[in-house]
Order: C-alpha cells, then sequence, then structure tokens
C-alpha cells in the first residue's frame, strides 16, 4: 500500500516535469501546420474571401511564417479570435503565434508573459463618428455614447482620455468589428472608437462611406504586432526575423518579380546573399533551411508590396504609408541587420 | 489479500479508487501549478487591488475607472444578481400564466400557448438574447431622430418615456426633502449607500400591509361568529394610500423626466437595451419550462380535486387558484428551483449584447487586462456557486414551508 502512493507520487513528479517545455517550431514541424491567430473579420486585415481564404495584411504575417518553416504557406490553420479570447488561446498553446492587430504594451510583454516580435503596423487609437452630427474634434464628443470592443487597450484609453479631458461619456462594450458596424450604422452609438487603420477598413465596408469622417485626434500609440508566448525564444527568433525579413527585402529591393533571380545566384549586395541564403548560414542559425527567406517571400513578396496589396492607397481601405513607410522614406520602419 | 476476503473486498476497492482519484487531482493541480510557474505566473490575487481603469456603462452603485479590479466585479456582480432577480419573477409570472392557459378548454389560447411554449424551449437562449437585442437596435429610432423642429420620433405618454434604440428613459423618482443616503463599508471595495427614502417608504409599506393582516384577520373573526362578511376594501385601501401619500409628501417627492441633451437624453432612468433584451430573453426562455412544470404540476392533481370544487361551486378561476394551485405547488416547486438556478447562469452568456454582468466585469475585460486568467475564472466559478447555492436555499426553505406535512 505505501509503496503504490510512493510510485504515484514519482509519476505525479515526473509528468509534471515533463511538461514543461517543448519546443514550439518541433511542434509545428510535427504538426505540419502553423496554428496563427488571427482577428475574427477586420477586411483588410484578417479576413476571408468569397472563396474562404484568409486574405490580409496578418494573415500575410502568418502565411510567411508557415512558408519559412514548413514551406509551405497554405499550412496555416487559421483560429479567429475576438479581443478577449486572443490571450488565452495563445497562452494555453491553442495557437503558436498572434497576428492580430494587438498593441504591442509594458504589461502585456512583462505581466501577461507574452514576446512581441516586432511592429507590422504603427497605429493610433480614433474616433469614427457621422458627419450629419456635426462634430470636427473628439473635445467636443461630451456626453456621447462610444461602442468600443471589450478587452483592448482601447477601452483603456477611451477611459483616460475621457477622464483627463473632464467629459463624460456612456460605453457600449461589443465583441468583434462586425457587431460594433451593425450598432454604429443602427445609430445605437454615436461614435465608434478604435485604431484608426481598423475605422479605415471598417468605414471602406460602409454603403456611403464619405458619410462619417475620422476625427483628427490620435489618442494613443498602438505599435501592432505579431507576439509569441514567452520563454521559447527559439521560436521567437524565427517569427521575428520572418517579419524583419519582409521588412528588410523592401528596403533591399527585393520583390516577388526578382525574388528568383536574386536568389538563384549571389548578387554583388551581401546583405541581400545573406538574407537569401546565397551567402552564410543564417537559415541553419535559426534551425531552418537555408531558403528560408526566399519561401517567406516567395508568398506574398515583400512589406511594401503585401501593404499595398492590402491595406495601400489602390484599395477600398486606402491607407497611406504614413509612419509605415521605410526609415529611408522617414518613416518608422527599420530591419535590423542581416548578419 | 484483502481484496479475496469478502467482508473487507468492497471497502478495499473503495479505498483504491479514492485514492486513485485523488491523485488524479493531485496531477491536475501540481501540474497546473508547475506549469503557471514556468510561465512565471503563480497564482495570486494582489492585482486586485490595482485601479481597473475602464469604465462600465450600467452602474447600481457609484464606480468610476480608477476604483479598483475588485469594485468593477463588485459591480459587475450587482448587475448580475438585477437581471438574474428581474428575470426570475418575470418568468414565473409569465410562465405561471401560460402553463395554466395552456390547459384552458379555450381551442386557439391553448394552442397559441403551445408555439409560445415549444419556440422558446428549442432555439438556444443565446440566440432569443441576441434576436431581442438586433430587434431593439434595428427598430427603434435612434435618439437623434427626436431631434430637430418636426422629429420622426417623440416621446411616449405624454412626453414622459423616451423609447430609442439606446434603451428606454422612464422617468425618475426624486425627493426635494431626501434624507441623504446610509454610507456603509466605510471606504472598502464594497461600499455601497442605502438610499433612506427607500428605506423610509418599505417600512410605511410594510407597516401598512401589516395593518391590511391585522384587518382581515378582524373580518374573519366576524365572519366566524355573526355570517357576515363586514366589508373592508375600502379601510384596506385607506391603510395602503393615506401613510403613503403623507410620506411621499413630506419627502417632496416629484417625478424627474428625461430630456434630450446633447447626443443622449438626460435625466430620467435609462434601462439600457442590453438589460432589456437580456432580461426579455432569459425570462421568456425560462419561462417556457416553467410553463411545462406548473402544466405538469396542474395535471398532476387529480381530476376528483376539480370536480368537488365545481360541485361546491366555486367558478374556474376560484378552482384554480384557491383549489389547485396550492396543492400544484408541491409538485412545481422543486424543479422550478432549478430553473431559477438556469436563469441565473445563463445570464452570463450577457456579454453577447454587452451587458456588464460579472462574467463581463471581472471573467471578461479584468481577466483580459491582467492576464491572470486562473484566478479570476476560479473566483468567477465561486460566486455563481454562492449565488446558486443562496437561491436553492431559499427556495428549499420556502419549498419546505407549503409541501405536504407528513406525519
Amino acid at each position: 500500500m505505501k509503496k503504490s502512493v510512493f510510485l504515484g507520487a514519482l509519476t505525479v513528479a515526473g509528468m509534471a516535469a515533463g511538461v514543461a517545455s517543448a519546443a514550439t517550431v518541433d511542434d509545428v514541424k510535427a504538426r505540419g501546420t502553423l496554428n496563427c491567430g488571427v482577428a475574427t473579420g477586420v477586411p483588410g486585415f484578417a479576413a476571408p474571401d468569397a472563396n474562404g481564404e484568409w486574405q490580409g495584411f496578418d494573415v500575410a504575417v502568418c502565411r510567411a511564417v508557415a512558408a519559412a518553416v514548413l514551406g509551405d504557406p497554405t499550412a496555416v490553420e487559421f483560429v479567429p479570435t475576438t479581443g478577449k479570447t486572443r490571450f488565452t488561446a495563445l497562452a494555453s498553446g491553442e495557437i503558436d503565434m498572434l497576428a492580430r492587430n494587438t498593441t504591442w504594451t509594458f504589461s502585456r510583454d512583462v505581466d501577461l508573459k507574452f514576446t512581441f516580435v516586432g511592429v507590422n503596423y504603427y497605429d493610433g487609437q480614433g474616433f469614427m463618428i457621422p458627419k450629419e452630427l456635426g462634430v470636427t474634434s473628439a473635445k467636443e464628443l461630451d456626453g456621447a455614447t462610444v461602442c468600443i470592443q471589450t478587452g483592448t487597450t482601447t477601452e483603456l484609453n477611451l477611459a483616460d482620455f475621457f477622464r483627463v479631458n473632464n467629459m463624460s461619456y456612456e460605453p457600449v462594450p461589443i465583441e468583434t468589428n462586425a457587431e460594433a458596424q451593425q450598432q454604429y450604422l443602427a445609430g445605437a452609438c454615436d461614435v465608434y472608437t478604435t485604431d484608426a487603420s481598423g475605422l479605415a477598413a471598417t468605414r471602406a465596408t460602409f454603403e456611403t462611406p464619405a458619410d462619417h469622417v475620422i476625427l483628427p485626434e490620435i489618442i494613443s500609440k498602438e505599435p501592432l504586432g505579431p507576439l509569441v508566448r514567452h520563454g521559447d525564444d527559439e521560436w521567437g527568433d524565427i517569427v521575428r526575423w520572418t517579419l524583419n525579413a519582409l521588412i528588410a527585402a523592401e528596403e533591399y529591393g527585393v520583390t516577388s518579380a526578382n525574388l528568383s533571380d536574386m536568389a538563384s545566384a549571389a548578387t554583388d549586395n551581401p546583405e541581400i546573399n545573406r538574407l537569401l541564403g546565397t551567402e552564410g548560414n543564417l537559415g541553419e542559425m535559426l534551425g531552418l533551411d537555408a531558403d528560408w527567406a526566399v519561401k517567406a517571400l516567395g508568398v506574398a513578396g515583400n512589406y511594401g508590396e503585401i501593404f499595398e496589396k492590402n491595406i495601400g492607397e489602390s484599395t477600398p481601405i486606402g491607407l497611406a504609408r504614413g509612419l509605415n513607410a521605410q526609415w529611408t522614406n522617414g518613416g518608422l520602419l527599420y530591419a535590423p541587420p542581416f548578419r | 489479500m484483502l481484496i479475496y476476503d469478502t467482508r473487507y473486498r468492497s471497502l478495499t476497492i473503495q479505498v483504491v479508487a479514492m485514492i486513485g482519484f485523488m491523485l488524479l487531482a493531485a496531477w491536475l493541480i501540481n501540474n497546473t501549478l508547475a506549469n503557471l510557474n514556468t510561465l512565471g505566473k503563480p497564482i495570486e490575487f494582489g492585482f486586485f487591488a490595482e485601479p481597473a481603469g475602464y469604465d462600465i456603462n450600467q452602474m447600481l452603485v457609484e464606480y468610476n475607472n480608477q476604483d479598483s479590479h475588485l469594485r468593477a466585479a463588485f459591480v459587475g456582480l450587482l448587475n448580475t444578481l438585477l437581471v438574474a432577480f428581474l428575470g426570475c419573477i418575470t418568468a414565473t409570472i409569465v410562465g405561471v400564466l401560460v402553463g395554466v392557459l395552456r390547459l384552458s378548454n379555450n381551442w386557439l389560447v391553448a394552442r397559441i400557448m403551445t408555439v409560445y411554449v415549444e419556440m422558446f424551449r428549442n432555439v438556444p437562449v443565446l440566440l432569443w438574447i441576441v434576436l431581442a437585442m438586433a430587434v431593439l437596435i434595428e427598430s427603434l429610432p435612434a435618439p437623434s431622430a427626436f431631434r430637430g423642429d418636426e422629429p420622426e420620433a417623440t416621446m411616449k405618454l405624454f412626453d414622459t418615456i423616451a423609447i430609442t434604440n439606446r434603451g428606454v428613459y422612464v422617468p425618475e423618482p426624486l425627493f426635494s426633502r431626501s434624507l441623504g443616503n446610509f454610507h456603509l463599508f466605510g471606504n472598502s471595495p464594497l461600499r455601497f449607500d442605502v438610499s433612506l427614502d427607500l428605506i423610509v417608504i418599505l417600512a410605511v409599506l410594510i407597516a401598512s400591509i401589516f395593518g391590511m393582516r391585522t384587518m382581515s384577520a378582524r373580518a374573519n373573526r366576524i365572519q366566524e361568529s355573526t355570517g357576515v362578511r363586514p366589508k373592508t376594501w375600502h379601510i384596506n385601501l385607506g391603510i395602503l394610500i393615506v401613510p403613503m401619500v403623507i410620506v411621499l409628501a413630506l419627502l417632496g417627492f416629484h417625478l424627474g423626466y428625461p430630456e434630450l441633451r446633447g447626443f443622449n437624453f438626460g435625466g430620467g432612468t435609462h434601462l439600457r437595451n442590453s438589460l432589456i433584451a437580456l432580461w426579455l430573453a432569459l425570462s421568456l426562455y425560462t419561462a417556457a419550462f416553467i410553463a411545462e412544470i406548473v402544466r405538469g404540476g396542474i395535471l398532476a392533481i387529480s381530476r376528483g380535486q376539480t370536480e368537488a370544487a365545481n360541485a361546491l361551486g366555486l367558478r374556474p378561476g376560484k378552482t384554480m387558484r384557491l383549489v389547485i394551485l396550492p396543492q400544484a405547488l408541491r409538485v412545481i416547486i422543486p424543479p422550478l428551483i432549478s430553473n431559477y438556478l438556469n436563469l441565473t447562469k445563463n445570464s452570463s452568456l450577457a456579454i453577447a449584447v454587452g451587458y456588464m454582468d460579472i462574467t463581463g466585469t471581472l471573467g471578461g475585460i479584468t481577466m483580459n487586462q491582467t492576464g491572470r486568467e486562473l484566478e479570476c475564472v476560479l473566483l468567477l466559478m465561486l460566486v455563481y456557486l454562492v449565488i446558486s447555492l443562496l437561491i436553492s436555499g431559499v427556495m428549499n426553505w420556502y419549498n419546505n414551508r407549503v409541501k405536504l406535512v407528513e406525519r
């Protein structure tokens, strides 16, 4: 009897020790698919198209990572998450990475135990309001009813903004962008607030986008980027440098048009050579193939191409590059050297 | 070996099973704690004292975004209790009515009730909640429709009630000579104010009811000794109304009407459409189940009771109220308790319409902003457990009072 209890206790201890750390990259390779958390539907950023294929700016990051790790951009299981469910999904291991216009903040990085691998869109919180209300500044919103996605940083910024400016408001918490759109269009709230890019994307889907204005005030910094769980640095490095590869490729002029030429033989730019694996062993350092970045870039091209195709000025969403231009063009995008 | 000994066999198996179960539980708990430690998130509740940082639209007690997470959870708890309380009462009234009417001899009435019961019982409550909200939002006018010289929408009932797609604004009771509030629990997160006006009014009301009961006891005595029941309704009405009017006049009672101010209606009491949608959907859904329980309870009373009552000359309404329902209650109450519990637990679907109940505050925003999933969910489970146990405690006490006393 005593022996069996002892053995049982041993098993318990052994199993508990065994759970702790299995590398995410090994899990992904063994599974053959990448589980990527995305938004439930923000046009341009992450939304299924008419054929049910996920398309968008955030989705492109997932596909690039899947291509770099598995060599197949379609080997992605997209998990739609709401502002509320996303962190639990990531922390519990249901998804391997989260690319869901998520703001990089101190407490999420430090206290929630996530690792933000970079920024793929520099954003800020704005307000959208029907033109007929005649409001021109967010300072005139005293007493307004505001639709707000619950569980987001925007919820806290909103509370701070109204408190600091000594104004009152009535929050209407909603779960997804689609619900917000329904309530806003029906007039159940006067104002919809979220990241300015999200507002532009939402407004683009309205019947008459011109009837709605986005107020000039941007009340917060919202650096949006992909994130992974704390404590698995190998996996974090893979996602980080895949994103950097997309950004660096634009800086060096690697596009989907000239990718195969540049990757087939070494060019006279050593930085490009190291990025595309024709020189050095960066891929091996990451634990991936030498042409990992070529595969990632082969999906939809570099950062600039992805931006233009999904949310750029030629799309209905029509966002300018602004802060999201390369540092050489006065923007904030700056990939560390591939060396 | 003990396993071959028939005297101890069952005991041995039970002990072994018990040990196995405890090992499993220990493994689960240990595993969770170990994993949380590896993540660097050991279980602790210190985050409750930190400022919540978010606003809540429906507050039964004062709250602002600088109050603690615990205070926010308390605000959410009160919202849960409010919708559960309103829902249970409405569901009971509608349920009993529908249950009785389903047995009606009127073909049309009985069929309509059948359709109602089958429709509500067989569709998930979440869909009813979402539907109710969508109807409220899409079919009612926005506050901006009340603006302008020739508004599209006008206020109802002599300009006292505004029905909008943000909710219903009704007049609020105000007291110009208010007695003020009684403050409880000092500065703690659970502090709340009790209106002394309300206490006085309730006290007067209870005293009036006590007076009316004394009156009817006296009427009974007279009826038993003389056979003639004295008229009491005018005295009862006086006992009920006169003291109330005096108290209200002393307190300077008047109504505050809603009026359009800026973006929204101001003044008055704002019943948000999230509350209305949730309340309606939950009570209509649960009422369908209660109707079936009531119908079952009535059918359980033997036909002879009705016939005996008819033979005594009681009309159908009185037969139901005085003979059948009191007996049926004994069958009805136990399953009714579990429907009350269901309604309360279903209220956690509130977030579907953005109603800030405790699942929305503690289990939603607080959990999301602090990242303390396990702590919040465990606490949330504890809260629902306590609420449910309290409801069933009270209902069991009531059941013991009305059930057949067997000797």
